[in-house]
């Protein structure tokens, strides 16, 4: 491999893919920087917005659907998928009004999300407030995990 | 897509606000999707604000400029660990300029489910009225 040892940087085809490694992380890299600083995280693109976190016993599900009756939800948590389904409606104004801005969306909305462990389904707690809705899902038994003590 | 006749909802993206002037409080600002609508007595305007609690939701309306801004109250536990995030929170921001003489002392607002509904009634001499014309 003389030539390499000449000229380090030149590409050679003796290892195709370390070159195609290479621009594909570049590319990477370079994604990263426009979605971190331009448009924070990009999610799903599907109704609602949600944001999951975990911690030793739980995971915590949290969605943005406001103007939602919460008799008008409908969740269902099975193994390790939660599913939110329900409709937003936007009460008619009486006639004789007119608008300057409509922004707020309305429709219906059915999304499912796959948790990374499987949950215990009989104790979720659903809380709605302030128009964000919070899901409390206990991880099951056995996917805990479980400090392991050393003996001695 | 339609199912029963309607429409599924589209998810739209919380739009970042460059704030004029800078505000002091760190941290992302957002503006809110809103409704506004008016009829011959008032001017209402229907705000998505989620998370924003009513004592930490301000409105101010001086020289006709309406600003209402709502900070959101972080919910999560210290030691909670992100699996999955898609949205931001921060302080919802956003400014109209009002036409209409608004009656300051009539102002009504509520917040119900992350949503305000804000009831700006407009003074006697602003609202229109009927011309009719005479006939010889």
């Amino acid at each position: 491999m003389l030539v390499r040892r000449v000229w380090p940087s030149r590409p050679t085809f003796d290892s195709p893919f370390s070159d195609f490694d290479q621009v594909r992380r570049e590319m990477l890299r370079l994604l990263d920087t426009v979605a971190g600083e331009t448009f924070g995280d990009v999610g799903a693109g599907v109704f609602p917005p949600m944001n999951i976190t975990q911690d030793d016993d739980n995971f915590y599900l949290r969605a943005e659907v406001p103007g939602i009756k919460p008799n008008e939800l409908s969740i269902s948590a099975v193994r390790n998928r939660v599913s939110l389904a329900g409709k937003r409606e936007i009460q008619q104004e009486h006639e004789r009004v007119s608008y300057h801005r409509k922004e707020r969306a309305e429709g219906t909305f059915n999304r499912t999300v796959t948790l990374p462990t499987e949950v215990n389904a009989e104790r979720v707690d659903a809380r709605y407030v302030d128009g964000i809705l919070t899901l409390t899902l206990p991880k099951a038994e056995e996917a805990k995990p479980r400090q392991i003590t050393v003996r001695t | 897509m339609a199912r029963e006749g309607r429409t599924e909802i589209q998810k739209t993206e919380k739009t970042g606000v460059p704030t004029v002037p800078e505000q002091t409080r760190p941290g992302p600002v957002y503006s809110p999707s809103v409704d506004i609508f008016e009829n011959d007595n008032s001017i209402t305007v229907l705000a998505d604000m989620p998370g924003v609690k009513a004592q930490d939701l301000k409105i101010d309306l001086r020289e006709s400029v309406l600003t209402l801004s709502g900070r959101v109250t972080w919910p999560e536990g210290p030691n909670e660990l992100d699996v999955l995030r898609e949205y931001q929170m921060g302080t919802f921001l956003r400014q109209f300029t009002l036409s209409e003489t608004i009656d300051q002392a009539k102002i009504d607002a509520k917040l119900t489910d992350g949503v305000l509904r804000l009831e700006l009634p407009k003074v006697e001499r602003a609202r229109p009225r009927q011309i009719s014309v005479r006939t010889d």
